[in-house]
């Protein structure tokens, strides 16, 4: 009789520990590094603003987006972002049409050159934004991908 | 150990090193739903990624939702030569992480 109340009693608790500690990380409060302000923002300027502090670029030429002009499937759209601009320190992802515009951000050390490449997810057709960091101005190029099967939901 | 949720391959080419991982990670953006339960499958996805060469960081990734399904991430950097290491680690919103060191070739 003891031994099963000890069971259920520990379990219990067991399971209380296990719920308040993923209610914490579900919450994102844990980890205060991770911009959740800006991944939250749903729309291109406060996206923009809280990811790279303003929402006023320069159009560039010198970014060069390479993505499909067509996406047959908006779950995995290869994205490349390379810039001759000097001295870059962050290029930032945006999709203009998302739930959420915000896709990343990548901080770059002196060595680090101007180029990523990564495979992101687009609701629906729109502009992919480029965003590069340099001299501390901020400039931008834009392409527009048609994506015909939209990669946000199931 | 289970086996290391990262794949990396990193070459150097007239010094510049050029960087390419793939993850396996399932990056769920906590907006579907199960189609049998209804429920909504909750977030899971990589929020940061982190480069080191020979100790130093060389690039940090914030990633949002929309990275796709088992990510994958390329990038360069100068001044690096072969047998050079070159690390890579992530972290994801529940506190998973995972790290792999690699030698350049």
């Amino acid at each position: 009789m003891q031994r099963r109340y000890f069971l259920k009693n520990t379990m219990a608790t067991g399971v209380a520990v296990m719920a308040a500690s993923s209610g914490l990380l579900v919450s994102g409060k844990v980890l205060a590094a991770w911009n959740k302000a800006a991944f939250d923002a749903k729309d291109v300027q406060s996206a923009m603003k809280g990811a790279v502090g303003t929402d006023a670029t320069e159009a560039s030429d010198k970014i060069n987006i390479k993505a499909p002009d067509i996406a047959e499937n908006g779950a995995v759209v290869p994205v490349t972002i390379s810039s001759t601009l000097s001295d870059v320190k962050s290029i930032t992802i945006i999709s203009e049409k998302n739930g959420t515009p915000l896709i990343a951000k990548f901080n770059l050390s002196g060595k680090a050159e101007a180029f990523v490449s990564t495979r992101i997810k687009m609701g629906k057709t729109s502009n992919v934004i480029a965003v590069c960091e340099s001299g501390g101005k901020f400039y931008s190029a834009r392409k527009e991908v048609k994506v015909t099967i939209g990669g946000c939901g199931g | 150990m289970a086996k290391s949720s990262i794949k990396v391959r990193a070459k150097a080419k007239n010094g510049v090193v050029t960087v390419k991982a793939l993850i396996s990670h399932k990056m769920e953006t906590g907006l579907r739903k199960d189609k049998k339960t209804g429920k909504v499958i909750p977030a899971h996805f990589i929020e940061a990624v982190d480069c080191e060469h020979n100790g130093a960081a060389v690039l940090n990734a914030e990633w949002g939702v929309a990275i796709s399904k088992n990510p994958y991430l390329s990038f360069k950097f100068g001044g690096g030569a072969s047998g050079d290491k070159v690390k890579l680690t992530w972290k994801d919103n529940t506190g998973k992480t995972d790290t792999l060191e690699t030698k350049v070739k």
